[in-house]
This record gives C-alpha cells, structure tokens and sequence, in this order.
C-alpha cells in the first residue's frame, strides 16, 4: 500500500472513531460522556491557564527520570546475568518474584519506607520497569556471538571498547524492544504514582477531576498525554532506530 | 644479526572436555616450535588436527591448556600485540571499513596516515566510509587484512583467510598478503590445509599429524619467493614433498 492511502486510510478510520463517539455522546446526554468539541474546549481552556503543560511536562520529567533510572540498571543488571551462568542462576529467582510483584505494592512499600518524596516515586517506578528490562537484554546478552568476543579478544579492545562498539550494538534490538514496552507501561504507572502521593502532574489532575466528575477534562488531559507519546515515538524513538540501523541492507 | 625468536611454543596437551554427547578430545600433543622473527610460517594438516585451536593458544583466547607460550612484544610494548584474520573475516557489521580498523588501533595516536596507506594499499580507498555488509567476500578479507597489519603485530595469525573464495580471487589476494607482509614484515603464523597454498607463502611449512596433533614434519620451503607464481615449481615441490614423507594425505 502506498504511504498516501495509508494516511488517508488512518485519517478515515479517526474520523469514524470521531464520529462514534459524537453519536453516543448526543443520544446519552450525559456529563459522563461529554461530546468531542467540549474535550477540545477543555483542552484549549488547560493550555489557556497553563495547567494542562505543566502537569504534562512535570509528568513526562517523572517519566524520563524512571525510565532512564530502569533502563541503566536494567541493561547493566542484564548483561552480568546474560553472561555469568552463576549469577544467573542466583538472581533469578529473585527476578521472578520481582516481575510478579504488583506495581501497586511497590509503590505503596516504596512511600511507607521512604515517604511521600520525589526519589520514592521515581523509585517506585523504576522498580516496576527494572525487572521487564533485565529479562530482555539478559536474552540479548546470552546471544552475543562469541565470533565478535573473540575479535575483541585477541585485538585487545579492553572492556570499554568491547562494550560500546562489539556488546551494545548487538543488544541494541532488544534495547529498543525494552524502551518501547517501557514507555508505554512507565507513563501508566507514574499516573498511579502521582494518584497516591504527589500533588501535581497529570495523575493528580485526574484524581482531582475524578471528584469534581470532569469527565471532559479527564479526557482532555488523556488525549493530550497520548499525542505527546506518540511524538517521542514518532520524532525520538523511530529516527534513531533508523540512524543506528543504518549499516543494514 | 641472529634472527630473536618472538614466538615460542611448547604445548605439552591440550585437551577438549566432554560436552554433553561429545567426548574428551586431545587436540594437540607434544608441539613445540620455535618462530624466528620475521618467519612466514605455514601450518598444514589434515582436518581435525587442532590448527585453529593452535591459533587461538597462541592469541590467548583459549588458556587452558598444559605447557607454555612466549611471546615477547618488541621494546617499548608493555603486551605482545597480535593481529589475527579469521577465517570468517568477523567485521563489526555496524561499524564502516575504516571504524572496523581505526577500532582496533590504540587510542590518542595520530594514525590516520598509516591506516590511509595501508586501504591504498590494499585498494580499499574508495570504501573506507562503506559498511561491511555491502562488500563482497574477498573485499571483506581485504579489510580483515589490512585491520590485522594495522596494529604492527608482533605475530600475524592467519585462519584459512582465503578458503571459499574464487581461485583468481585467492590469488590476488595471496599476492597482495606477500606484497604487505614483505612492506611490513612480521612473524606469520598462516594455517591452511592447502599444501599448494602453503608452499607459495611460506618460508617454513610445520606438517600436523591427524589429532591429537603434534608435528610430523618441519620443512623448510627452499623455493626464492620469484619462482613461488610459478605453478610448474610449486608442483615440483609439492611432489617431492610427497615422495619424501609418504604419510602425506593425499588431499594436501
């Protein structure tokens, strides 16, 4: 299919989504579903008081700072327990009880023990995303080819070297695998986050509109979140995997 | 000035463990060898006779074995700096021609004109900026070749660098390995199993025996390297080789 119909074809198919949603709104005529031209106005009224950027941006720092925190620790951890069998075995039970852990208790634990701060809410966070990471790039890591290793080797690349041009880019799909699912589950739970202990960024804000009954600014806010996701994937994301991907055919 | 011997090699076993349904295998037995400086040293045998686990004995990328391996780096070196050439030319595919050999080079020296003259030399020039993946086999070898002479190694480790490729091919790129080696001349240590192959690069041809492989035969090639094009001269040897060690396998 050629790139035009495509779009075409997605902007006929947000239409109808548009205009499903109008319908429902007219025939129940209710404040639990307000129509898509009383979203739009609560969407430009936030912009108008710069409510709406704000909790935003305050929301994407959390995100950026959790996800940067997850990712480190996730690759590093994932690398050691794709390559050392011993450790492995040792931690990975210790892996399975993470992942298993719900992100609602982590939280909890995380604003009981080290109160209702910032680092607990980024820590909380990360926690949840670490484990998902680790397990990824632990598949990336048993698959390094030794072919590579042993180049470095007997080159006498040194570790920095062997890791930033043989280690990385070889783990580099399972990376981006791991920011992709990261990134949708990490916004999701700094809501959860800001809903139980922060008094600003968009969970908050849906808290507060969920007692006032603002259905179209819970809306608002949601939407807007998304767009802004959808452009990190878009602008960030989706260029650089083609930059680094540049060298295949 | 008598020729130092960089690269000594004494390796009384070295042996396989089992892996699940394989059992213990002895690679090689009882080799000792002493490399001159500057000797082109080709190392034939039957398949299975443990070559490239004596390559990599001597790289250091497999230490366990039993006895010992010298190899003295020239003054000035703290390590012993090997350049090796796979049999698969193991290229960074993500990384450009001159990224795959400027990688391998030590950092924070000015080496930009030794690696410009070495992809000339090697007719790489116009490819410097290309990733590996649209090179053709014996492009990549080339690269794998100029990547390991770029180091200045102390020895030079060959695995069947020029197997699957076409015969002219191969011979181009034989030429292009003496003409290089001979411009910078280090110790070569040059596996293969092509008896032809070996008499035309060689200085010194080690014969293993079928494993566990020790050495059943050290001669040295008396050809001057002028006649080594000359397939009537390689033949002639080749058979006399034959006549004087009988052991020979016949697919040499």
């Amino acid at each position: 299919m050629s790139l035009k119909s495509n779009v075409l074809l997605q902007g006929v198919s947000l239409l109808a989504l548009l205009v499903l949603w109008q319908l429902a709104a007219s025939i129940m005529e209710s404040r639990a579903l307000p129509p898509p031209v009383d979203v739009l106005a609560a969407i430009l009224r936030g912009f108008e008081d710069g409510e709406l950027p704000y909790n935003i941006g305050i929301t994407l720092a959390r995100v950026a700072a959790s996800f940067v925190l997850a990712m480190a620790v996730g690759i590093a951890v994932g690398i050691v327990m794709g390559r050392n069998r011993t450790i492995d075995r040792f931690f990975d039970g210790w892996l399975v009880l993470f992942l298993n852990i719900p992100a609602l208790v982590t939280i909890i634990l995380c604003y009981v023990w080290f109160g209702l701060i910032e680092a607990a809410a980024i820590a909380a966070v990360a926690i949840n995303k670490i484990p998902t990471v680790i397990v990824t790039v632990r598949e990336g890591a048993r698959a390094l080819s030794p072919e590579y290793l042993e180049m470095a080797q007997s080159f006498r690349l040194g570790r920095v070297k062997t890791l930033r041009h043989v280690i990385l880019p070889q783990l580099f799909p399972f990376i981006v695998a791991a920011t992709r699912s990261g990134l949708s589950l990490i916004w999701k739970i700094v809501l959860v986050v800001e809903l139980l202990g922060r008094s600003n960024g968009v969970g908050f804000q849906l808290y507060t509109f969920f007692q006032l009954f603002d259905v179209a600014s819970i809306l608002a806010y949601t939407l807007t979140f998304v767009a802004v996701i959808q452009v990190i994937e878009l602008a960030g994301l989706q260029p650089l995997e083609r930059h680094v991907n540049r060298w295949r055919r | 000035m008598a020729p130092v011997s960089r690269l000594e090699i004494d390796i009384r076993q070295k042996r396989f463990l089992p892996v699940g349904q394989a059992r213990a295998h002895t690679a090689l037995e009882n080799l000792s060898v002493t490399v001159p400086e500057q000797q082109f040293l080709c190392v034939s045998g039957p398949s299975g006779c443990g070559k490239t686990t004596l390559l990599n004995c001597i790289a250091g990328l497999d230490r366990d074995f039993e006895g010992r391996i010298a190899l003295s780096p020239v003054a000035g070196r703290e390590h012993p700096v090997i350049g090796y050439v796979f049999q698969n030319p193991r290229l960074l595919p993500w990384r450009t021609v001159i990224e795959n050999i400027e990688l391998v080079l030590p950092d924070h020296q000015g080496h930009a004109d030794t690696v410009d003259k070495l992809l000339e030399a090697m007719g790489l020039a116009e490819f410097r900026h290309t990733f590996p993946g649209r090179l053709s086999l014996g492009m990549e070898r080339r690269v794998a070749l100029a990547r390991a002479f770029a180091v200045q190694p102390d020895v030079l480790l060959m695995d069947e660098p020029f197997v699957s490729l076409d015969e002219p091919t191969a011979q181009r790129l034989r030429r292009l390995l003496v003409r290089t080696w001979q411009e910078r001349p280090t110790t070569v240590v040059f596996v293969t199993h092509d008896l032809r192959e070996a008499i035309q690069l060689a200085d010194r041809i080690l014969l293993l025996s079928p494993p566990p492989g020790t050495v059943m035969a050290d001669i040295p090639v008396t050809l001057v390297r002028a006649e080594r094009s000359d397939r009537a001269a390689i033949e002639v040897f080749r058979t006399r080789l034959f006549r004087e060690f009988p052991s020979l396998n016949g697919d040499l």
